[in-house]
């Protein structure tokens, strides 16, 4: 089971949302479909987002995928140690390998968002 | 088919194992609307007259002469071991090493071929090769846009024109803006870059740059003011591309030693023939700072499951055949094997080896401008140069067409080169390397005293 | 592979000892350095290293031994047509002649070589079924890179400026779509149908007023010709964009099909696949440009002209205002053009029709021995290469493609191409070329057979292979996330000149 406590997106990104700020990641799913991950992209600080659009890159060994931001916002923080330690996507997809935190404008669009039982259904179909 | 071990009775064995009729039961896919009529080509050759043909047609192109040609590729003397160990069938008959487990010798030469140039550019990061010099470069103008965000280019006037024009078929796909650094007229900095027009070029506000390129020694042969265009460039927050040679490198200050971001040239002077083109060795090389965006092969060294030390292609994801459109070069195959070649030159020579090619090519260089002086040549710049300079002498196309006559290769027309260029219109860009010799020399200077009907002193 | 085993070799650098080396350039005069400005030399020689020729050359040798090679053993590589290189083709273009022939040489003194390259490019028209070819791209990319420029040259020609959109199968080698955006245009991907083959209607509905060009593999990357092939390229032309052929899969229709005759607008050859030059390990390759009438104006400069008088020249620069301009240096990769025309001059027409012949033979033959075995996707003939699936094995056993692939090293062959195209789950593309005996064909079959038979008996076996090779499987997550891509210790060495 997926953490109860977030969104996801049809993508794999889950989001956190307190308040009007937003925790964005990968998930545990996508980590393991990817493999070892060994460089993510992130934007600058102060970038808007529109839901849906990509924000950055992951990289495995391998394979290379989109990132979309699940909801639209402005960054205010990036995950600093992803770029000297990109396997925390690898060991901790919802912990301390999360993304991105941004201050959300509409925190209404997180309705259209998978819920955890609909997420899990997605990952077990696929 | 020379090379096919297919008798007929394999033939009729594979075909019953298909389950096929005939061979062209197999092409019936192909719409018969579509089937090519028969190829019109000459009947097939056996080994021995395809030899004695090639051997003909070998013999109608004149490397007799005395040649004193280079402009961008140079005559030098080729260690017999770099070519006998590149035609063990291990180098030259494996491919790119998807499989590191099977790979490690390609996989281990190319690791040392990027530390052996990151010790001559000074930079640390090299790719595992380009096509040549001119596509290389683009590639890296191409990568100071990727970097800054920005859409143009300037390069100086003073690179070679074959690198200027790829480098414009390369920026015209993404609309990328082009400019050109005039070169000084006249005066003691005569043929170098002009810093007083890039610096306002730079100024532009509306067109911020994202690279600037020049070229050390420039086509010319001359020494740029590296640094003071380094300056310049980063001043107005461009990245700084140096066009190197890497023999020069030996005995001039490597692009890392004076601020340049990268480092892009041609290798085909560390022991790869001349061959009328090519292939060469594209060499592209950058700052850490700028790993993310360097295109084409790296090679990185790591460990095997038992711990053992080993290589294997790295940062993979960012070329073609996995990041597709996104990827920052379409490049696929490269030119593995010259790179192979350039490390085994360098391994050959050593540091004080390539000081001396470098040096005895300064040199005969001196030796060959004192010469042509003597024969009643002048100099068309008056600065500073490693091997190559160029000279000025009246009607400089038909001299150096009757010069031929005489089996003296007297260098290039520049005229053929810039048309366009009224400085340039009496100039010979002449070049001599280690492996001139003082009789060639001399068989140039008696030649173009007697074309030039006696020297200034007759 | 020796006759005490490969051995892994230190590093160059480790094996330096300073001092030793030398004997090679004659010493130049003490001031041959002097008139250089002091701030144009270098302050410290380069740390490159010092070896006596013995050492150098065991190293290189010892080097040479670790790898797979087609004069080693049977390489399989789908996409990529390891076909024996003929050791006549390396003679002839170290004919002194040819390898110190200068590139601006004028063309009086170049005439042999000038010959060759013109020649070539009249048995690459009609092999091709072109209207003419550019022998300057260095590589199959940057031939690719030059045919998508040349259609947005024509286009813009035109007063066309809005077609923006290549499409391309999601079959395609990822060459095709970074080229696209590398010329500038979007990329547009187009699903394969199930039979493997391009989906004609979904491709009819991609193209449209914004599409400059479609870039089509024939045979396919899954070894399939595409049967609808007529009906496509009218279409394209009838939307007004112009047609692409990569022309990586040619020794499969050699003398059969004729992209040119058949409607397509350019192609390129990879010379290093068809006309057996040499891999060296990822290149040097060579990708001339084969294009239609409409496209000719636009050829990169310069091309090889005959005179009226037969001899040969070069073009001039700005001789031809409509040229797309340059893609590099000089004319071209000639040293690896004279090995092709050797190849091509060897097989004459005759010959180059059996090449393609014995290829498809060959592998429809793998292919019918590995019926049975492996998921065959595509079960239809097949052209010079084919794709086999390991997904029923993996879904049986666990054991994976890359497993497969790495135990076939045990068994002395190099793997085939693996998880490309990447729409087949679990895929191998499989190429044997029509160099190769019917008994190394049977023997890699049997080796394929007999791994199937292992994932199940002795999973492990598999899942650990490769066990004889001189590494085991390599730690690439590390390689990648802190990048080690240059030997350090000797950087700042001071290393004397003996001056």
């Amino acid at each position: 089971m997926v953490p109860e406590d977030l969104r996801y997106t049809k993508d794999h990104e889950w989001v956190r949302l307190a308040g009007d700020e937003a925790t964005v990641g990968i998930t545990a799913f996508a980590a393991e479909q990817l493999g070892d991950i060994v460089f993510v992209e992130l934007p600058a600080s102060g970038r808007s987002l529109q839901a849906a659009a990509t924000f950055g890159v992951v990289e495995s060994v391998k394979a290379v995928s989109d990132l979309f931001s699940p909801l639209s916002g402005e960054v205010i923080e990036v995950n600093a140690d992803l770029a000297s330690q990109p396997e925390l996507v690898n060991t901790d997809p919802f912990g301390a390998g999360w993304m991105l935190k941004l201050k959300v404008t509409d925190a209404a669009e997180a309705d259209a968002l998978l819920d955890p039982a609909a997420y899990d259904k997605l990952i077990a179909e696929a | 088919m020379p090379y096919g071990p297919h008798t007929a009775a394999d033939r009729s064995r594979m075909l019953a194992a298909i389950g096929a009729s005939s061979i062209d039961e197999l092409f019936d896919d192909i719409p018969a609307t579509l089937r090519a009529s028969r190829l019109d080509l000459p009947a097939g050759m056996p080994e021995l007259e395809l030899m004695a043909h090639l051997q003909g047609l070998a013999a109608r192109n004149r490397t007799d002469l005395a040649s004193f040609l280079g402009a961008g590729a140079y005559r030098h003397y080729q260690p017999p071991a770099v070519d006998q160990l590149l035609l063990r069938g291990e180098w030259y008959t494996a491919y790119t090493p998807y499989q590191p487990e099977v790979s490690q010798g390609t996989l281990q030469s190319i690791y040392e071929y990027q530390s052996l140039l990151a010790e001559l550019v000074g930079l640390d990061v090299v790719s595992a090769s380009h096509y040549d010099g001119a596509a290389a470069t683009a590639e890296a103008a191409l990568m100071t846009c990727r970097a800054t965000g920005r859409g143009r280019i300037l390069i100086s006037r003073a690179v070679h024109r074959h690198y200027r024009e790829t480098l414009s078929t390369y920026l015209s796909g993404g609309d990328l803006e082009l400019g050109e650094v005039p070169v000084v007229v006249s005066g003691p900095a005569a043929g170098t870059t002009d810093l007083a027009a890039l610096e306002a070029l730079l100024a532009d506000p509306d067109h911020p740059v994202a690279g600037v390129l020049a070229g050390q020694p420039n086509f010319y042969g001359l020494l740029e003011p590296m640094a003071e265009i380094g300056r310049l460039a980063h001043a107005a927050g461009a990245l700084f591309v140096a066009v190197i040679e890497p023999v020069s490198l030996s005995v001039l200050a490597p692009p890392g030693a004076y601020g340049a971001d990268i480092a892009a040239g041609e290798g085909q002077s560390l022991g790869i023939p001349a061959q009328y083109g090519g292939p060469y060795l594209g060499i592209l090389a950058c700052t850490d700072a700028l790993i993310r965006q360097i295109p084409g092969r790296l090679v990185g060294m790591t460990t095997d499951l038992d711990g053992q030390r080993a290589f294997v292609m790295t940062m993979r994801a960012r070329e073609q055949d996995i990041r597709r459109e996104r990827a920052a070069s379409n490049i696929c195959t490269n030119q593995a094997l010259l790179a192979l070649a350039a490390s085994i030159y360098l391994a050959t020579l050593g540091p004080h080896g390539l000081r001396d090619v470098a040096a005895l090519g300064a040199a005969r260089a001196a030796e060959l401008e004192a010469t042509l002086i003597d024969a009643g040549a002048g100099r068309l710049h008056p600065g500073p140069y490693l091997n190559e300079f160029v000279i000025r002498v009246p009607d400089a196309r038909a001299v150096h067409q009757r010069l031929l006559e005489r089996g003296v290769l007297a260098g290039l027309v520049l005229a053929d080169v810039e048309p366009d260029d009224p400085a340039l219109a009496d100039g010979l860009l002449v070049c001599a390397t280690e492996v001139t010799t003082s009789a060639e020399i001399a068989r140039f200077g008696a030649a173009l005293q007697a074309e030039l009907g006696g020297s200034r002193w007759a | 592979m020796g006759v005490t085993g490969p051995r892994l070799q230190s590093t160059i650098f480790e094996k330096s000892h300073p001092g030793r080396g030398g004997g090679k350039i004659p010493h130049p005069p003490k001031d041959a350095l002097e008139r250089l400005p002091a701030a144009a030399r270098r302050a410290a020689p380069p740390a490159l290293p010092q070896l006596n020729e013995l050492e150098m050359v065991r190293h290189y040798v010892n080097l040479s031994q670790l790898n797979f090679a087609i004069d080693t053993g049977f390489y399989p590589l789908g996409s990529c047509t390891m076909k024996f290189n003929p050791k006549v083709n390396e003679w002839a273009a170290r004919l002194p002649g040819f390898a110190g022939l200068h590139p601006l040489a004028p063309d009086a003194t170049a005439q042999g070589t000038l010959q060759i390259l013109w020649e070539l490019q009249e048995i690459l028209a009609e092999i091709s079924g072109m209207a003419a070819v550019s022998l300057q791209p260095a590589a199959g990319a940057q031939g690719e890179l030059t045919g998508i420029l040349m259609i947005r040259a024509y286009h813009r020609s035109r007063g066309d400026h809005d077609r923006k959109e290549v499409l391309v199968p999601d079959s395609s080698h990822g060459t095709n779509p970074a080229t696209a955006s590398m010329a500038g245009f979007r990329t547009i991907t187009v699903p394969s149908a199930p039979d493997g083959g391009v989906d004609v209607d979904a491709f009819r509905a991609a193209l449209g007023p914004r599409t400059a060009a479609v870039m089509i593999t024939n045979p396919s990357t899954l070894g399939l010709f595409e049967s609808r092939i007529g009906e496509l390229l009218e279409a394209v032309h009838a939307a007004g964009a112009l047609a692409y052929m990569d022309g990586a899969n040619l020794n499969a229709i050699l003398g059969r099909f004729k992209p040119g005759e058949a409607g397509f607008d350019v192609m390129h050859i990879n010379t290093h696949k068809t006309f057996s030059t040499p891999h060296g390990g990822g290149g040097p390759g060579a990708g001339p440009v084969g294009v239609g009438p409409l496209l000719v104006p636009f050829l990169p400069a310069p091309r090889v002209l005959r005179n009226d008088d037969g001899s040969f020249r070069l073009e001039r620069p700005g001789e031809r205002p409509t040229s797309i301009g340059r893609l590099r240096s000089f004319v071209g990769n000639t040293g690896v053009l004279v090995r092709a025309y050797a190849y091509l001059r060897a097989h004459g027409a005759e010959g180059l029709m059996e090449v393609s012949q014995d290829a498809v033979l060959a592998a429809n033959y793998l292919k019918s021995r590995l019926v049975g075995t492996y998921d065959i996707p595509y079960a239809r003939h097949c052209k010079h290469e084919f794709v086999a699936s390991a997904a029923s094995i993996k879904r049986a056993t666990g054991i994976r493609t890359l497993d497969i692939a790495k135990r076939l090293i045990d068994y002395g062959f190099h793997p085939p191409t693996i998880y490309f195209p990447l729409i087949v789950e679990e895929g191998m593309l499989i190429e044997p070329t029509e160099t190769e005996s019917v008994e190394t064909l049977d023997a890699f079959a049997d080796a394929l057979i007999t791994i199937a038979a292992e994932a199940a008996a002795s999973p492990e076996l598999v899942h650990d292979a490769p066990h004889t090779a001189p590494v085991r499987r390599l730690d690439e997550a590390t390689a990648a996330r802190q990048p080690n891509l240059r030997w350090r210790p000797m950087t700042g060495v001071e290393t004397p000149c003996p001056d």
